[in-house]
């Protein structure tokens, strides 16, 4: 029975360590006289508020950072940890991109999720455009899982379909 | 000239009590009250108008800041006040001063810019030295005097009837944050009516409620009546104001009913314990707030 017991939880802890986490978010291709590709912030809050980034998309090369100036414009992002990173960060960071779906994997050694206790959480995407507009859509998910499990959403104007797919 | 007598008497008038909501409101309006990024600079414009925020009346003179309208020359002038000009306290995170730059006054508005080399919240603040005002009848007519404490015994006539002489005192103030928000510049002076923010005034979002604690003279008061308009009164029917009373920690709590800029005021009336020959005190507290969407 002890044995039974250890063997089951050996095997849910090698299952938890092997965790993956799939988001994927659609650039929306928009018909606009003029534009620019959005600035996209991914991240995870629980009911207590922010727990971890995933990605911030942003124009990195501008000259003297001076794609930092319109981050605000994803003010849900700016307010929960934006405001409070020295930017650019490793790992987080990263350009633009166009129009089209976009898969992002993250590996259970990924900072975010090595840190992430078991429990109810949110996966939030936020879209801001310069001369254009803004939204936020949410994912609730529970972490972990013991089997595999695909949330779907997505958003009416500046988000496309966004889905996020947990693997035990 | 009757008419510009008029019009600079009024001017006058609500440049000596240009935080007192006599009517009229006085503002300021940053371009924006939350940046990110290295390069931070807002543009600000200051006013005086009936609508918020709209800039349609009297530009906001303050000290140093462009050239102040001229007072029409003549017999017909209006007297020279002994009035303070208003001065701008733009203080950093660092607690240093901060010079307002390409300062311009126009027709309906004053306009300055302000750079934010550091990270953190800046405070803009309009505070001048209590103003002392006097209001009786003499032979029955209504009279008004505007001066010194000192020279008011001289200036009002021995058969003056219900002489009422006010101090009144007044801040405006406008926040600024760039990055994450800080507390320095919140550290009360200890004179008027101060703001003590439980909520980070830029950390604003409509359907949220934020309280702030109203102090006086550095100390919590009750009873202070707080008034917040959202800014657009021109292009809707109703005010949508909200008023509120701090109770006894000296808090309200506001619950933002829509996104955009917000004028606060906040005043209070004190008519017990004032030295002679005052027998009333009233403070104001005004600021620009801006309420994020959610």
């Amino acid at each position: 029975m002890k044995k039974w017991f250890l063997l089951s939880l050996a095997t849910a802890i090698t299952s938890v360590s092997a965790a993956e986490m799939e988001v994927s978010v659609e650039v929306p291709r928009l018909t606009v006289a003029e534009y620019h590709r959005p600035y996209v912030a991914i991240w995870i809050e629980n009911a207590d508020g922010h727990v971890a980034d995933l990605s911030v998309w942003y124009d990195l090369k501008l000259r003297d950072r001076e794609g930092e100036k319109w981050l605000k414009d994803m003010r849900q992002w700016w307010r929960r940890s934006g405001r409070s990173l020295e930017l650019p960060v490793d790992g987080l960071s990263s350009a633009t991109r166009p129009v089209g779906q976009h898969t992002l994997r993250f590996a259970d050694d990924h900072p975010a999720l090595a840190a992430l206790e078991p429990g109810d959480y949110q996966l939030l995407v936020e879209a801001a455009r310069e001369v254009g507009g803004r939204e936020l859509v949410r994912l609730p998910f529970s972490w972990p899982v013991t089997e595999q499990v695909s949330h779907q959403g997505g958003g009416k104007t500046e988000l496309g379909k966004v889905s996020l797919s947990i693997r035990p | 000239m009757i008419k510009q007598l008029t019009r600079w008497t009024a001017v006058a008038l609500v440049v000596t009590l240009p935080l007192s909501a006599q009517a009229h409101r006085a503002w300021m309006l940053p371009s924006t009250t939350i940046l990110s990024g290295d390069n931070a600079w807002i543009s600000v414009d200051a006013a005086i108008s009936n609508d918020l925020f709209y800039f349609e009346h009297h530009p906001m003179v303050l000290e140093g800041i462009g050239k102040a309208p001229e007072r029409p020359a003549g017999q017909n002038a209006a007297p020279a006040r002994p009035r303070a000009a208003n001065r701008l306290l733009i203080t950093a995170p660092d607690g240093s001063e901060v010079p307002a730059q390409n300062g311009h006054v126009g027709k309906y508005r004053s306009v300055f810019d302000v750079e934010l080399s550091q990270k953190g919240t800046y405070k803009l603040a309009v505070a001048g030295e209590p103003r002392y005002f006097a209001r009786y009848k003499e032979n029955g007519e209504d009279r008004r005097w505007m001066g010194n404490l000192a020279d008011v015994g001289q200036a009002v006539p021995a058969n003056a009837e219900d002489l009422q002489i006010s101090q009144m005192e007044s801040r405006m103030e406008v926040f600024v944050t760039s990055g994450e928000p800080t507390d320095s510049v919140f550290t009360p002076t200890g004179k008027g009516l101060e703001l003590r923010p439980v909520t980070h005034p830029n950390d604003l979002f409509a359907e949220e409620t934020a309280e702030f604690i109203f102090l006086l003279d550095g100390k919590p008061a009750a009873g202070v009546e707080v008034n917040v308009i959202p800014g657009g009164v021109r292009h809707r029917d109703n005010l949508n104001d909200i008023t509120l009373t701090t109770d006894a920690e000296g808090k309200v709590a506001i619950t933002w009913t829509e996104a955009g800029f917000w004028w606060l005021e906040a005043k209070i009336t004190q008519e017990d314990g004032l030295k002679a020959p005052l027998n009333q005190r009233r403070v104001s507290y005004t600021a620009t707030l801006e309420v994020m969407a959610p």
